[in-house]
């Protein structure tokens, strides 16, 4: 059964739609991503999973049990909020024990468990500080300690990750993953981050003013997008315009290109290519899908190289490689070259 | 051209100095001169003094009514507080964390002794209280709970104002939190938001005893003769005298409140609570 339910929600704010007729399913010991831009309503669908907000249609069940009216207090969800809300006038163990406390449990049953969520995100030795003592990392850990405590059937993560800078947040990623996979706690996490919600996620719900995209696997999402939208947030993509084959094996660019891809809906308007499924040749090879291509730009990125290529006169692509692939060959704008395109990875895309 | 800005910049920087410090002296100068006068020995007030000596703080002692209506105006300012902020506390946790109807004039309302003239709301009350004594046969006017009942109601803008600037300073997701993790409304605010308004709620006390503690213009119409409050005592003695005891008076209550302000100010950072 799944552990939370939303059951065509939406929610509205005046004439807006924030949230448009979201139905989704999180399965138990999942971790669930929303992720879209800013504005497209993760954080509103958040809150009405916790309750702080009302949904204008549909219903929520957590385990079952409908809940779309229960006030957040009887949800039994842990919250972990953007800025971390923790109580600034309670220490970290009161901090942790808030929710124990509510629950009416006993001093000794408190000292325990408070002390086993803070040695599992590894800050038992803070537990007397207050928040204001705190580094933003310590204080992120202390809010997770006090979602976990309360053993809550679902994890709710708005953007927990956004205050940490760059170093931090990719430890705390992993850190956050590791500790959910050990709890086996069913988990939704907002994140406009594609990173993030790559290496954390199960599954991916990707969403777009208020509108659900397509949710599936990381691996799903990037390889077989279902719309441009979808193909161009989660990771680089080139697009050629054109349309299918009548069996739809291949698919024939504007400037007459014929290239063969794995799948194409019949209704296709383009050919979705990531940068990292072209195959850069210095002389012509036999087999499907090589094409002669002129070096445009070249651009070293660190660890890779991004290069843009001409493939005809209306047509270009950007080749991404690891820069010590490129290195080697010394390729230089203007220069000749051949692409060979991975029909697997090739997928048109239907117009949204 | 740098010279010239230079100019300008210390031109706006003396003529700021100026008038904050014209502000303050036109502030302080009172206060002083209240002090200073009521140390003088002379009877007639006059400049300057032909000697000082302590005899009209002793003379206080000597009029009765300015020892009563010391009480009386200290009770009745403890309990417009405390009654006070009993009531504008939910008021303003409703104003500021729910929508409802008509809560704009609910605001109003509140707000509203500001704008009326407080010889009017005590005329009014007055009148309410007459009404209602013939009715019930409770005595209200000339009791301290009848005083205290005019006195909330002009404190209550005070502590209006400064419970709801802290209660809009509160973190909503802090509440949020405590919901979630099994708090009620009532839990919540009781346990995380009241902890965190503590500050506002000391200065609207103190500003509520403050407001009642020197009112005037309620007291006189709500006392019956026999009964005075301290700003009662020194307006009457005013009519038929003019000597230093009046400022040795005045100075006591200058001292009462400054004390308050004073102990007040160790426990939260008034300066910062006000601002807010
Ligand atoms: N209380 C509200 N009243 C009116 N509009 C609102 C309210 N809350 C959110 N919105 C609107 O709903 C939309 C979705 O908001 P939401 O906060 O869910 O976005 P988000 O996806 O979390 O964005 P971000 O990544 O910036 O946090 C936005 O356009 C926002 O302006
Ligand atoms: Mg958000």
């Amino acid at each position: 059964m799944a552990t939370v339910t939303l059951d065509r929600v939406s929610k509205r704010f005046g004439e807006f739609l924030a949230v448009d007729d979201f139905s989704l399913e999180v399965a138990e010991g999942e971790l669930l991503v929303l992720l879209g831009p800013s504005g497209c309503g993760k954080t509103t669908t958040l809150r009405m999973i916790a309750g702080f907000t009302d949904a204008s249609a549909g219903s929520v069940r957590i385990r079952g049990r409908d809940v779309t009216h229960e006030p957040p207090y009887r949800r039994n969800t842990g919250v972990v909020f953007q800025n971390y809300a923790l109580f600034p006038h309670l220490t970290v163990f009161e901090n942790v024990a808030f929710g124990l406390r509510r629950r009416r449990a006993s001093e000794s049953e408190i000292v325990e468990r408070v002390d086993r969520a803070l040695s599992l995100v590894k800050l038992d030795p803070l537990a007397q500080r207050m928040p204001r003592q705190l580094s933003g990392g310590q204080q992120q850990r202390v809010a997770v300690a006090r979602a976990l405590v309360i053993e809550p059937d679902v994890l709710l993560l708005d953007e927990p990750l956004s205050n940490l800078d760059a170093k931090l947040r990719h430890d705390v990623r992993q850190e956050m993953r590791r500790l959910q996979q050990l709890l086996k706690i069913t988990t939704i996490l907002v994140t406009h981050d594609q990173d993030e919600a790559m290496s954390m996620g199960d599954r991916l719900v990707v969403i777009n003013s208020g509108r659900i995209q397509q949710i599936g696997s990381p691996q799903e999402l990037y390889r077989t997008p279902r719309n441009p939208f979808v193909a161009s947030f989660i990771g680089q993509a080139n697009f050629i315009e054109g349309a299918p084959s009548r069996d739809g094996s291949l698919f024939v660019t504007r400037s007459g290109l014929s290239i063969a891809c794995a799948s194409s809906p019949s209704n296709a308007n383009s050919l979705m290519i990531r940068p990292e499924a072209i195959e850069l040749l210095d002389a012509p090879a036999a087999g499907a899908n090589v094409f002669p291509a002129t070096v445009e730009v070249v651009t070293y990125l660190g660890s890779t190289s991004e290069l843009i290529l001409r493939l005809t006169d209306s047509e270009t692509v950007i080749v991404t490689k690891p820069a010590s692939a490129v290195a080697p060959h010394h390729w230089m704008p203007g220069q000749r070259v051949f692409v060979r395109v991975d029909p697997a990875s090739a997928v048109g895309i239907a117009p949204m | 051209m740098v010279r010239g800005t230079r100019f300008w910049e210390r031109l706006r920087r003396i003529t700021f100095g100026v008038a904050v410090a014209g502000t303050f002296v036109f502030m302080v100068l009172p206060i002083a001169l209240v002090l200073w006068l009521s140390f003088f020995g002379n009877e007639i007030l006059s400049l300057p003094p032909e000697g000082y000596s302590l005899r009209w703080y002793s003379e206080i002692f000597a009029q009765r009514q300015f020892i009563s209506g010391f009480w009386t105006s200290l009770e009745v300012a403890l309990l417009a507080t405390a009654c006070g902020l009993l009531v504008t506390t939910p008021a303003s946790f409703a104003l500021t964390r729910s929508q409802f109807r008509g809560r704009e004039a609910f605001l109003q309302l509140l707000m509203s002794p500001l704008i009326v003239p407080a010889i009017v709301i005590g005329a009014s009350l007055y009148m309410s209280f007459v009404e209602f004594e013939v009715l019930t046969g409770l005595p209200v006017v000339g009791s301290v709970w009848g005083l205290a009942i005019g006195h909330i109601l002009i404190t209550i803008p005070w502590s209006m104002r400064l419970i709801t600037a802290n209660l809009i300073g509160v973190d909503r997701s802090v509440e949020e939190a405590a919901l979630s993790l099994g708090a009620s409304p009532l839990v919540a605010a009781l346990k995380v938001t009241l902890p965190l308004i503590w500050p506002g709620m000391v200065a609207a006390a103190l500003f509520s005893f403050v407001v009642s503690f020197g009112n005037l213009e309620i007291s006189l119409l709500l006392v019956t003769p026999g009964q005075t409050t301290l700003p009662i005592a020194i307006l009457q003695y005013l009519q038929w005298k003019i000597d230093p005891t009046i400022a040795a008076v005045s100075a006591i209550q200058i001292a009462v409140i400054g004390t308050g302000l004073l102990i007040t100010d160790r426990f939260v950072n008034l300066a910062k609570v006000v601002q807010r």
